[in-house]
């Protein structure tokens, strides 16, 4: 078991409810796809804002990685859309 | 020497003169400062206000290291990228780009790749408030801005 703090921002953040969170994760949990999968499971609220797996965006300590990315050791985990800066 | 390289995150607005003096002020190697500002649109009357939400810490690591690659990229000798987060009504400026170079090329191109990495890999959202009152949603992202950014990667 692992602890992490996730932040969520736009839309993602909108539908799960909250901005930030700390959570608990189980062992098997050891990609940001496999994050994904674990989040999906924690209500409707989850799997609404997650639905399009393929668009959602990640960072792991203020840096961005892909679905593949190992989570061990992240302090920080965001999860969000596509940006739309500039 | 490294070029210097100025980003800043935030909610006020920002003067473009001021910037540039900044940039450019004591120098006399500079040749050529190229400045991009992007503006908030009213899209025909029917937008109120834009609310960029952002992610504190990462938007300004992220613009820091596109400002940088573009640098050392386009050999920029200095480069300036503010961006504001906060509601901003149309007609007001949400981002500046301010680079320096020997020659004009370098600031163009300098300035335009700082932009397409911006628009694409800084951690910056935009919601729609429409002039009736409701709230239009979040902006999607746009295909062609991906293809912007590609342009600039080795064939």
């Amino acid at each position: 078991m692992s602890t992490v703090n996730l932040v969520y921002f736009s839309w993602v953040r909108e539908r799960i409810g909250k901005g930030e969170e700390t959570l608990d994760l189980p062992a098997g949990v050891v990609t940001i796809a496999d994050l994904l999968q674990h989040l999906k499971t924690l209500g409707e609220e989850y799997e609404a804002a997650l639905e399009h797996e393929n668009v959602i965006r990640a960072a792991i300590n203020q840096e961005h990685v892909d679905h593949k990315e190992p989570i061990a050791g992240a302090r920080e985990i965001a999860l969000f859309p596509p940006m739309t800066g500039g | 020497m490294s070029a210097p390289v100025i980003v800043r995150v935030q909610r006020e607005d920002f003067d473009l003169n001021s910037e540039v003096a900044k940039l450019s002020s004591g120098r006399a190697d500079i040749g050529a400062v190229a400045t991009f500002s992007g503006l908030c649109r009213d899209e025909a009357g029917t937008l109120a206000a834009l609310e960029l939400e952002h992610y504190p810490g990462m938007a300004e690591a992220e613009i820091e290291r596109i400002c940088r690659e573009a640098v050392e990229r386009f050999s920029l000798q200095a480069a300036t990228a503010i961006h504001r987060y906060g509601k901003i009504m149309p007609g007001e400026n949400i981002v500046l780009v301010v680079t320096a170079s020997r020659h004009r090329q370098a600031a163009f191109d300098g300035a335009n790749f700082i932009m397409d990495f911006l628009k694409t890999s800084a951690p910056f959202w935009k919601k729609e408030h429409l002039g009736d009152g409701t709230t239009g949603g979040w902006v999607s992202a746009k295909d062609a801005d991906d293809t912007a950014r590609d342009r600039w990667s080795p064939k």
